[in-house]
């Protein structure tokens, strides 16, 4: 792809940023209820002091100047106090991101792990009982709701086994200094191998439960390109050539037919970000998710508007990656 | 041409019927949509066929095990939950509102994306680029995430939940009418329409909709399993319908607390949940087989 198109595509992502970040800021500006009297809650203060703590906010202004400074504002990650944590919502936000990541990253290697092979060899071994048994697999992923799921899985492993932990980032016995916020990356430079086993224990069933529903694509998507691939004319004369089918397999045809799983991939890592919401609440896992749902309950808004822009944003440049991705990877298509 | 060739011509309807027997062909897909059917009964006949009032508690029946289970009555086959209310009753009425939200939601959505996917494909230009931007903006959200936003600014309820997804729901089907109907309107029959006088209005309704028809079905019915299972989160969540109306999402929430206990308060309304979300899919996958193969594996 040439530079140019490259640019053309960067320029075309502006229009949209800025439209996702309206509907962030309107959704909140216009919402029922005062910020000043949420956040003034049961204190006493004269009518002089509101209009002051008014006029602070900012909400004396008409309408479309305040969407110019919340921009502003939010290009420099300044998303203003959360009403309920009495700090900076930039702060409060980065406090929860390392877990939200850590926990989509993990899910995305275990749908990754899961998905290839079970692709591969349902393509391979078409029709069998593997084959079938996949494809009611992923019909089964797609339609299970994530929170189901999770409850089931700690009904499981966590109840009836016992050999899991129920919720939370890691057991209080194993707690660390925190370093980068990634509990993983932190026990491991502690040099703290029964604190990474913990938190490696209590990220699994989250981490399971976040990716089922992109191991049931991906699995489907790697199966029917693997087929596709098979059919083609280079791997039919591969196999005449006598080479072991094995090497067929792996060395030719494997590497053509990851390039579309390669792509969904990068799309679905964006809806990771919404089954977040919903697999936080279901573990007690203190991510980004699980503090939005609080802060709805809590009319936080501030904080609600920052993080539906921090995802809408971060979706927005995962599709745009997902797209360049395919385009390098396969030169036939042209953005 | 002779009338023996006339005589010959298949009946207009002929394709769709063809489509129609290959579906009922599909016994997997027909069993789907006999699973569907019974929800439906269930969402129409609900007072008719529910065992005891929903909302009807009883601090003797709580967490009654289920029937076969010992402790169990066989009055309350699925057992009763925190607040010794029949679970099976509570299911039966909380597939209206799962059912009557995905209807809703997919045909407003569908009604809305169909006209503004025509506009966007037959007259391109100006009204292609408008409609364009808002779907990419759209597009730029999480589905959830979109409507958790919706639901806090609007508070919860029925209404606010179908217009918190309907908002972004109509994008999918607009996209799909607005692609179809740019290969549509450079076809032949549709250059004839035009030649013949025929106004935008009827170019678009009547030559180009029925022939494009197929594929909205299609996507429409796999979207509503989706919608359903994002009503569900929302109510899983505390942000859809409000208690002590049942809706399975919530009942699934409020089992949360006895999972040590008594697993049955969740799993019964999850398993209803994943029955009828199933049952969508397959009947839609069949339904796309049948009647849009290009897109069949």
């Amino acid at each position: 792809m040439s530079l140019s198109r490259l640019l053309e595509r960067l320029l075309q992502l502006i229009p949209v940023l800025l439209g996702v970040s309206a509907i962030a800021f309107l959704m909140m500006a216009l919402t029922p209820g005062d910020p000043v009297q949420i956040m003034i809650g049961d204190q006493s203060i004269t009518p002089e002091q509101e209009a002051e703590l008014r006029r602070g906010l900012g909400l004396d202004r008409p309408l479309l100047e305040r969407f110019f400074i919340f921009l502003g504002n939010a290009l420099q990650f300044d998303f203003g106090t959360s009403f309920y944590h009495r700090r900076p919502v930039s702060d409060v936000i980065a406090e929860r991101l390392p877990a939200t990541i850590e926990l989509s990253l993990v899910a995305l290697i275990v749908a990754l792990v899961t998905a290839i092979p079970l692709g591969v060899l349902a393509a391979i071994r078409k029709n069998s009982i593997l084959d079938r048994l996949a494809t009611v697999g992923s019909l089964l992923g797609v339609s299970l709701p994530g929170f189901w799921f999770g409850i089931l899985l700690i009904m499981l492993f966590a109840v009836h086994l016992q050999i899991l932990p129920v919720s939370g980032r890691i057991g209080y016995s194993s707690e660390v200094s925190t370093i980068t916020g990634f509990l993983l990356f932190d026990t491991l430079l502690h040099g703290d191998l029964p604190a990474f086993g913990d938190a490696l224990r209590h990220i699994l069933l989250p981490a399971i439960t976040l990716g089922l529903p992109m191991t049931a694509i991906l699995m489907r998507v790697t199966r029917t390109s693997m087929l596709e691939v098979l059919r083609q004319d280079y791997v039919t004369f591969a196999d005449a050539k006598g080479l072991p089918r094995r090497r067929v397999l792996f060395r030719h045809a494997l590497k053509n037919a990851l390039i579309p799983t390669v792509s969904v991939a990068a799309i679905e890592t964006g809806s990771l970000l919404g089954g977040n919401m919903i697999v936080e609440a279901v573990f007690g896992w203190p991510g980004l998710g699980r503090l939005v749902v609080e802060s709805i309950f809590l009319r936080n808004y501030p904080l609600v508007q920052a993080a539906v822009l921090l995802y809408a944003v971060t979706y927005v440049l995962l599709n745009f990656i997902a797209d360049i991705l395919y385009t390098v990877l396969n030169p036939r298509v042209k953005l | 041409m002779t009338d023996a060739t006339l005589t010959h011509t298949p009946p207009a309807d002929s394709l769709f019927r063809r489509n129609l027997r290959d579906f009922r062909r599909n016994r997997l897909a027909m069993a789907s949509v006999i699973v569907m059917l019974i929800f439906v009964i269930m969402t129409v006949a609900a007072p008719l066929i529910a065992p005891h009032d929903p909302n009807q508690t009883d601090l003797f029946r709580r967490l009654q095990p289920p029937a076969w289970i010992d402790g169990g009555d066989w009055r309350f086959v699925l057992g009763c939950d925190g607040l010794g209310r029949d679970i099976l009753s509570r299911i039966i009425y909380g597939a209206r509102i799962s059912i009557f939200i995905g209807v809703v939601v997919i045909v407003l959505a569908t009604g809305v994306g169909i006209l503004a996917g025509l506009a966007a494909g037959y007259f391109r230009g100006w009204v292609d680029v408008v409609i364009g931007r808002v779907v990419d903006i759209l597009l730029g959200f999480p589905y959830l995430i979109f409507a958790i936003g919706l639901m806090a600014m609007m508070g919860p309820g029925l209404v606010n939940i179908v217009l918190a997804l309907a908002y972004k729901e109509w994008v999918i089907p607009c996209r799909v009418v607005r692609g179809e109907t740019l290969a549509v309107r450079e076809l032949e029959y549709v250059e004839a329409a035009r030649a013949l006088g025929a106004g935008s209005g009827h170019i678009m309704w009547r030559e180009i909709l029925p022939n494009i028809m197929s594929p909205v079905i299609v996507v429409s019915t796999i979207r509503m399993a989706n919608v359903i299972i994002l009503e569900a989160s929302l109510s899983f969540l505390g942000l859809g319908v409000q208690p002590p109306t049942a809706s399975w999402g919530s009942m699934v929430s409020d089992g949360r607390a006895f999972i040590l206990e008594a697993w049955w308060v969740s799993t019964f309304p999850g398993l209803a949940i994943v029955l009828l979300v199933l049952a969508i899919n397959v009947a839609s996958q069949g339904l796309r087989d049948a009647f849009d193969p290009r897109f069949s594996e």
